[in-house]
């Protein structure tokens, strides 16, 4: 089996590379560059396209089991495909958490069944994702699990986060948090600030996500374990991560598709579909996530795809839960609001989206490199297109986006040599 | 009669909106267009006693997702001294508890051929919703720590009654303001029409933000009395706070209730306003809730008056 994706302009941060040529796959795998056609092959013509590893979302709800009225792990790879994704990971906030190895391989096993992208599992930090106890990391290990998390519930307990980080350096895991003191957010349903204060919703000051980032860093810079900071979108916590950088800290950091495009005013028209976690903020911090991407403060560029039923969403705001679904418009954002006013370049952007994440779960992922698995997204550059949910194939529709026009789109993902999408 | 419902046949020029959502976005035109036909309104009843069937065969629903006595009763007599009929619904007993969405519910008593829904709700933004899912007017009577426009307004029309125009008169909201609907609304309309306008209470529910708005904002009552026209004492909220702002009532009274002592600091004519319920002892002392400065109980019919206008604007526009 030997497929053949000629004239494209193949970006490979990984290795290097930045040029217009043919790339041969052949038997699942990056085979050479430079290639003919034989005659035998399968051709896809990439002229005018960009041709990138395959895109990784380290930063995925898919919430099966437990929450399928939501996203189902079938809907949810297909949206991750559709999206250019041709490797997810899964955070555990389902019902039950993903707390044991029975879990994981529940969750692994579902998406062979699906035969969409590739998923990885990121388990519990915590037995029940309660904060309290260890969950059995090494048996989460065992059963497939690359990194450790509780999702969108901060590891609050600093003796926890200082053993987990401690006990992870055994399997050389990353313990992944969600940077946010409760205590100064709870009840909060926007961003603390000028919109907030109008508006008279309970606000969620940025020092919150800050004073997390600050003391999650310190444990990380004692312990030598291996953090990495989830849904980053606060110019504070950007500031700290920078100077932990500089002081050799071994610390990844990733920002979500809402927080480097969309601003807390957006709340002014109470439309629930705006209200994540972390909230929306004002201009200022935007354009410190994005000075954050662009001077490599920030690794990684993530959906936090956070998919919910519309029923939970047609609430009250107070009621309504936060998420917004973004598999498949992360791509376009990246492209629309990051690379075409030149923040980032197509390589600087493709890293966050590829070779980043890998490393920073230590993925054998994310690279072109002649021998590698061939996962390739094929990006149309130009396509211009709008969102509309309907046409999605995540199971929920939860985006503030549609009618909106992006540019940029997948037109085709190969996973393993084969042609998903 | 039939001359008093002449009077009323076609809304002014100055409004055009189908629905009072906030008073934020309200242009002073707008404002004194809808003072001014509260007076009319107030004069044309007889000071609210008197039927004027301008909205007769017309239906007002009153959805009251939370807790109200005042503003509930007074809308529903509003658009009963007008000639409508009256829908009301409130939230104990109703489908909600069984799990019906708001929108749902507000369908469901849309569909039953009404002109305007009346909604109050805990959580800021209902009525906004709700006016881009229904084809009726909706008239926000409260909407969580938000807006709370015809509070607002009543209260503005009280000041402009004693006092003429509001136009470099000192205005003092004083208490709660973090989770204060009538403090949002008095703020907006206030500073649209021209008064100074100071926010005071104790740090923890009083934004310095305050200021990017051009409003003072102050922590010390004793301070500001000698300067201030009005003083609009708001309850304390305590089911809207999920910590506790200040060590204890005892020690917020002694910082910021409304006495005899205090009074004597404060101008000679000064309009001591509460938008009720009011704690007596915590805001504001029985002798002067009940004194010759206190005009609470104008607030309470200007409350007619200022709602049988809104529900006549809108539902007329």
């Amino acid at each position: 089996m030997r497929l053949l994706i000629t004239h494209g302009r193949v970006i490979c941060p990984a290795t290097n590379v930045d040029r217009v040529t043919n790339l041969l796959v052949e038997n699942g795998k990056i085979a050479a560059y430079d290639a003919e056609s034989r005659g035998d092959e399968q051709i896809i013509d990439a002229s005018g396209l960009i041709v990138s590893p395959g895109l990784i979302d380290m930063h995925v709800q898919l919430r099966e089991p437990g929450c399928e009225e939501d996203e189902t792990i079938e809907c949810g790879t297909a949206a991750a495909l559709a999206g250019g994704f041709t490797s997810i990971a899964c955070i555990p906030n389902t019902d039950p958490p993903l707390d044991s190895q029975a879990g994981v391989e529940f969750v692994l096993h579902k998406a062979l069944r699906a035969n969409n992208c590739r998923v990885f599992v990121l388990a519990c930090v915590s037995k029940n994702r309660e904060g309290k106890e260890l969950a059995e990391i090494g048996s989460l290990v065992e059963g497939g699990a690359v990194g450790f998390t509780d999702a969108d519930r901060p590891i609050h307990n600093s003796e926890l986060l200082r053993r987990a980080l401690e006990y992870c350096l055994m399997f050389d895991k990353p313990i992944l948090n969600h940077p946010e003191v409760l205590d100064l957010s709870q009840g909060g349903i926007m961003h603390e600030g000028r919109t907030s204060l109008v508006l008279g919703l309970a606000g969620m000051p940025a020092e919150a996500e800050d004073v997390m980032t600050g003391r999650a860093l310190r444990l990380a810079e004692e312990t030598g374990g291996r953090l990495h900071l989830m849904n980053i979108s606060s110019g504070g916590s950007v500031e700290l991560i920078r100077r932990a950088k500089a002081r050799g800290v071994k610390v990844t950091a990733e920002v979500c598709a809402p927080h480097f495009c969309l601003t807390d005013d957006k709340l002014r028209t109470f439309d629930s579909n705006y209200k994540v976690n972390p909230p929306l903020r004002p201009a200022e911090h935007v354009a410190a996530c994005i000075e954050g991407l662009a001077d490599g403060t920030i690794d990684v560029i993530a959906s936090g795809h956070a998919p919910r039923a519309s029923e939970k969403k047609m609430r009250e705001l107070d009621q309504a839960p936060f998420g917004m679904i973004n598999l498949e418009t992360t791509l376009a954002l990246v492209i629309t609001k990051l690379i075409h006013p030149g923040h980032l370049d197509w390589p600087t952007a493709l890293a966050k989206l590829t070779i980043n994440p890998a490393r920073a779960l230590g993925l054998n992922k994310g690279t072109l490199a002649v021998g590698a698995d061939a996962d390739i997204t094929i990006i149309d550059p130009q396509r211009r297109w709008v969102v509309d949910p309907s046409r999605f194939k995540s199971k929920s529709s939860n985006t503030p986006l549609a009618g909106v026009e992006l540019q940029g789109q997948a037109a085709h993902v190969i996973v393993g040599g084969a042609l998903k999408f | 009669m039939s001359l008093d419902v002449a009077e009323f046949e076609t809304v002014p020029a100055a409004w055009t909106r189908r629905h009072l959502l906030d008073l934020e976005g309200l242009s002073a035109e707008e404002l004194t267009c809808l003072l001014d036909t509260a007076a009319q309104f107030k004069h044309a009843t007889d000071n609210c006693k008197r039927r004027l069937p301008v909205l007769a065969g017309r239906t007002v629903a009153n959805l009251f997702f939370e807790n109200s006595t005042r503003t509930r009763n007074s809308f529903s007599l509003a658009a009963k001294r007008l000639g409508a009929d009256t829908i009301e619904f409130t939230s104990s007993g109703s489908s909600v508890s069984k799990g019906e969405t708001f929108i749902d519910t507000a369908k469901n008593i849309e569909a039953m051929n009404v002109d305007a829904l009346v909604v109050r709700h805990s959580a800021p933004g209902t009525p906004h919703l709700l006016s881009n899912n229904v084809a009726c007017s909706v008239v926000n009577a409260g909407d969580g720590p938000h807006e709370h426009p015809t509070q607002g307004l009543l209260d503005i029309l009280t000041i402009r009654e004693h006092r003429g125009t509001l136009a470099g008169l000192t205005v003092a909201l004083v208490g709660d303001i973090a989770h204060s609907r009538t403090a949002r609304s008095n703020i907006w309309g206030l500073k649209t029409l021209g008064a100074h306008v100071i926010v005071c209470g104790p740090a923890t529910l009083v934004s310095r933000r305050w200021e990017e708005f051009g409003v003072e904002v102050a922590y010390k009552l004793d301070d500001i009395l000698p300067r201030c026209d009005v003083l609009n004492l708001l309850r304390i909220q305590f089911e809207r706070q999920y910590t506790r702002p200040f060590p204890s009532v005892r020690e917020y009274a002694l910082l910021y209730a409304m006495d005899r002592q205090r009074l004597r600091r404060a101008k000679d004519n000064v309009l001591i306003m509460a938008p009720g319920p009011i704690n007596r002892g915590v805001e504001i002392t029985p002798e002067v809730a009940d004194g010759p400065h206190s005009v609470i109980l104008d607030q309470v019919t200007n409350g007619l008056a200022v709602r049988m206008a809104v529900l006549w604007l809108v539902m007329n526009v």
